[in-house]
C-alpha cells in the first residue's frame, strides 16, 4: 500500500520534469533535420510534416504526452528506422549489466574498507585507506580507464581493451572496475565516517565490554553506520546504471549512457525525452528502494504517515 | 589599582578566529592551502615568463618528449639540415656542429640563390644562416647557422606545441571556470536560502519545492541543454553551471537559517524593528558562512572535474585555448605513444583537487563545532 502511494505521489513530479525537459530542448536552436548542408525547403517541409513538427508547440506537447502515457516513446528522429523504446530496449541491458556490477563491486570494497579504517583510526590501515579514497574520488574517470586499458588491455595483454562481445566477462572486468573506483571511494569515506561515530555509541561499547569478536561488533555498527550510505546510494545507483557516458565512450559500449549526449547534440528531441524519462523513472524508484531500506535498518523511521 | 588596570583584558576569541587557529595546526589543510595558492600563482604568472606562446606551433617538435635539456637533440640537427638543404637546392659537402651552431658546407650545380638561406631563420631549430665563405661563384657556400635552442619542459602535442605553456594556461582556465561558477552558486545559493529559511512558511514550502524539482531533472541533460543555448561561450556556460550548483548551497543555508532565526540575538533585532533585510544582511548570512565555506571548497573541485568531463566529450573550452580537462582528453587519446600528454596535466588537475578535498576537509573540522 506504502509503495502505491508512494509511487502515485511520484508521477506529479515526473510530470514537471517532463514538461520542463520538452520545452527546454525545444527552445534550444536548430532542429533534428539540420544538416551541414541544408536540405531543400521542400524535403524539410515534409519532414517536418511527417514528424508533425509543423504543428504549434503546445499540440505537439500534448500528442508526445498522450502517447508516452500508453508507454510510446516515439520514433527517433536521428537514429532511423528505430523507435526510441527499440533504442533503450537495446542499451539498456549493457548499462545495467556494467553499472550494477559496478555498483555491487563499490558495495562490497567500500564497506570493507570503510570499516577496516575505521577500526584502526588514525593508524597507518586507515591512512591509507583515506589516501587511497581521495585518490578515488579526484582522479577522473576518463584518466583511469584509459590508463587501465593501457595496463591490462596492451601492456600485460590480459584483457580486452574494449567492446561488449555479448556481454563476455573478459569485457566486463574494465569497465566496471572504472566505473566502481570513485564509488569505492565515496562509499568507504563515508562508512569510515559513520562507523567512527557508531563504535562510539552506547550499544556497540556494550558489545565490546562482553568480549565479543570484532567481526560481530563490525555487523553490529555497519547497520546503523550504513544508512548515510544508502541515502546516498539511492542517486547513485540510479546513474549508475542508467550508463555513463565516459565509461561507454572509451571502452565502446553500446549502453544508454551516450544517448544523451548524442541525442541533445542531434536535437533528437524523442531520444532525449524517452532518457529523461528513463533516467527520472529509476531516480524515483531508488529513492523508494531507499526509503524501504531505511526504515528496515533503522526500526525509529516508520512509513505509516 | 594601576596595576589592576596595567593587566591585559582577556580577549574573547571569535568563531573565525578559533577556526583560523585550529585550520592552521592541521598540517595537510595549510600544506594545501599553499600548494594552491602556489597553483594559482604559477598559473597567472607562469605564462607571461614562459619562452614559449601557448598557441606557437612549432612544426619540426611535433609530440616531443618531456626534457630537461633544451631540443634539438644533437640527432636531430642532421636531418634538419638535409631538409632545409633540399629546400635551397644543394647538396651537403659537409657538416658539424660548433659549439652553438652548425657548420655546413653547401654545393650545388648551380649558383645557389642565398635568399632561400632565409629557411634557416624559418626552422624552430636555426636563428638564421650567415654565409662566411663563398667559392666557385656562389656554387659552393660555407654557413654558420646558430641553433635555436628551446626547452619543452613537458614536452609537446600533437600540433608541437609547448604543454607547460599550455598547462599553466590551461590551469587559469580551469581554476578560473571552478571559482566563477562556485561564486554564481554561492550568490545564488546563500540568497535563496537564507530567504526561504527566514521567511518561512508558505513562501519556504513553495520556495523548496522549486528546489525539489530542478533536483529531479537530470543534471547532465541541464548541462548539455546548456552547452547547446550558449554555444561556444565558456564563460556563459559556466555561470549557468554556477546557476544550477545552486541547490545544495540553497538546502544547507535554509537549514542553517532555520535554526539561526531562533536565537535571541535575531529577536532582539525584530524588537527593535530592523527590517527583514537588514536582520538577513547583518545577522543570518554572515553565520551562515561555516558550513557555506566547507561546501564552497568541495564545489570547485566538483566544478574543475564538471569542466573537464565536458571537455573530454568536446563540448568544453575550444582550442587553441586550452584547460587541463582538454589537455587530458586530448592526452588519453595520445597514451600509446605519447604518455607524457596525459601525465602531466594529470599531475596538475589532480594535485589541485587533492589539495581542494584537503583543504575542505580541514576547514570542516575547523568550522564544525560538535567536536570542540
Amino acid at each position: 500500500m506504502y509503495i502505491l502511494r508512494r509511487l502515485t505521489s511520484a508521477l506529479p513530479t515526473l510530470f514537471v520534469v517532463v514538461t520542463l525537459s520538452f520545452f527546454l530542448i525545444r527552445l534550444a536552436p536548430g532542429g533534428p533535420f539540420d544538416l551541414e548542408q541544408p536540405l531543400e525547403a521542400k524535403v524539410m517541409e515534409n519532414l517536418n510534416r511527417i514528424y508533425k513538427l509543423d504543428r504549434p508547440l503546445i499540440e505537439q506537447y500534448w500528442l508526445y504526452l498522450s502517447h508516452l502515457a500508453t508507454g510510446d516513446f516515439g520514433p527517433s528522429f536521428y537514429a532511423r528506422d528505430f523507435t526510441v523504446a527499440e533504442l533503450l530496449a537495446r542499451g539498456l541491458p549493457v548499462s545495467i549489466t556494467i553499472g550494477g556490477l559496478a555498483l555491487l563491486l563499490a558495495l562490497a570494497i567500500g564497506i570493507v574498507l570503510g570499516t577496516v579504517a575505521a577500526f584502526r583510526q588514525n593508524q597507518p590501515a586507515d591512512y591509507s585507506v583515506m589516501v587511497f579514497a581521495t585518490f578515488g574520488i579526484t582522479i577522473p574517470t576518463f584518466v583511469v580507464a584509459p590508463v587501465l586499458q593501457i595496463v591490462f588491455g596492451l601492456m600485460l595483454a590480459w584483457l580486452p581493451v574494449g567492446g561488449w562481445n555479448n556481454g563476455h566477462v573478459r569485457n566486463l572486468i574494465l569497465p566496471v572496475i572504472a566505473l566502481a573506483l570513485p564509488q569505492v571511494a565515496v562509499v568507504a569515506r563515508m562508512i569510515r565516517a559513520s562507523m567512527i561515530e557508531a563504535l562510539r555509541s552506547n550499544h556497540i561499547r556494550t558489545l565490546r565490554s562482553q568480549g565479543l569478536p570484532r567481526s560481530t561488533i563490525a555487523i553490529h555498527a555497519l547497520r546503523g553506520a550504513m544508512l548515510p550510505v544508502v541515502s546516498y546510494m539511492g542517486p547513485a545507483a540510479a546513474a549508475l546504471l542508467t550508463g555513463s557516458v565516459v565509461i561507454e565512450t572509451i571502452f565502446g559500449l553500446p549502453g544508454v549512457g551516450r544517448y544523451f549526449v548524442e541525442g541533445a547534440l542531434n536535437r533528437d528531441y524523442t531520444l532525449v525525452m524517452g532518457t529523461v524519462v528513463m533516467v527520472a523513472v529509476f531516480v524515483l524508484v531508488f529513492n523508494l528502494i531507499v526509503d524501504i531500506l531505511y526504515a528496515l535498518l533503522d526500526p525509529r523511521v516508520r512509513y505509516d504517515t | 589599582m594601576s596595576d589592576v588596570l596595567a593587566q591585559p583584558v582577556p580577549v574573547g576569541r571569535s568563531l573565525w578566529a578559533d577556526a583560523r587557529i585550529r585550520l592552521f595546526r592541521n598540517k595537510a589543510a595549510v600544506t594545501s592551502l599553499f600548494f594552491l595558492i602556489f597553483m594559482g600563482v604559477i598559473s597567472i604568472a607562469g605564462p607571461w615568463f614562459s619562452p614559449h606562446q601557448y598557441e606557437r606551433v612549432y612544426t619540426e617538435y611535433v609530440r616531443v618528449p618531456a626534457s630537461l635539456t633544451a631540443y634539438p637533440k644533437p640527432e636531430q640537427i642532421a636531418p634538419a639540415v638535409e631538409r632545409i638543404a633540399a629546400r635551397v637546392r644543394a647538396q651537403i659537402e659537409t657538416q658539424q656542429v660548433i659549439g652553438g651552431s652548425v657548420r655546413v658546407t653547401l654545393v650545388s650545380p648551380r649558383i645557389i640563390d642565398e635568399r632561400n638561406l632565409a629557411f634557416f631563420g624559418r626552422s624552430d631549430l636555426f636563428q638564421g644562416a650567415n654565409v662566411v665563405e663563398r667559392a666557385d661563384e656562389g656554387r659552393k657556400l660555407v654557413i654558420d647557422a646558430p641553433i635555436r635552442w628551446s626547452t619543452f619542459l613537458f614536452g609537446t602535442d600533437g600540433n608541437g606545441r609547448d604543454l607547460f605553456t599550455r598547462t599553466l594556461i590551461a590551469g587559469r582556465v580551469s581554476l578560473a571556470i571552478g571559482l566563477l561558477a562556485t561564486g554564481v552558486a554561492l550568490l545564488i545559493g546563500v540568497a535563496y536560502g537564507a530567504t526561504a529559511g527566514y521567511l518561512g512558511g508558505r513562501i519556504d514550502i513553495v520556495m523548496m519545492r522549486i528546489v525539489d524539482i530542478l533536483y529531479a531533472l537530470p543534471f547532465i541533460f541541464f548541462v548539455i541543454m546548456l552547452v547547446v543555448f550558449f554555444g561556444r561561450n565558456f564563460i556563459l556556460m559556466f555561470l549557468a553551471v554556477g546557476a544550477i550548483e545552486w541547490l545544495d548551497m540553497a538546502r544547507i543555508v535554509r537549514g542553517q537559517t532555520l535554526s539561526i532565526k531562533r536565537q535571541e540575538y535575531v529577536q532582539a533585532a525584530e524588537a527593535l524593528g530592523v527590517t527583514s533585510n537588514g536582520i538577513l544582511r547583518r545577522h543570518i548570512i554572515p553565520n551562515t558562512l561555516g558550513p557555506v565555506v566547507v561546501y564552497m571548497t568541495l564545489l570547485v573541485p566538483k566544478v574543475i572535474l564538471l569542466e573537464s568531463f565536458l571537455s573530454f566529450l568536446g563540448l568544453g573550452v575550444q582550442e587553441p585555448m586550452t584547460s587541463w580537462g582538454v589537455l587530458i582528453s586530448d592526452g588519453a587519446r595520445n597514451i600509446q605513444n605519447a604518455e607524457w600528454l596525459l601525465f602531466f596535466p594529470a599531475l596538475f588537475l589532480v594535485t589541485t583537487l587533492f589539495a581542494l578535498n584537503f583543504l575542505g576537509d580541514g576547514l570542516r573540522d575547523a568550522l564544525d563545532p560538535k567536536d570542540r
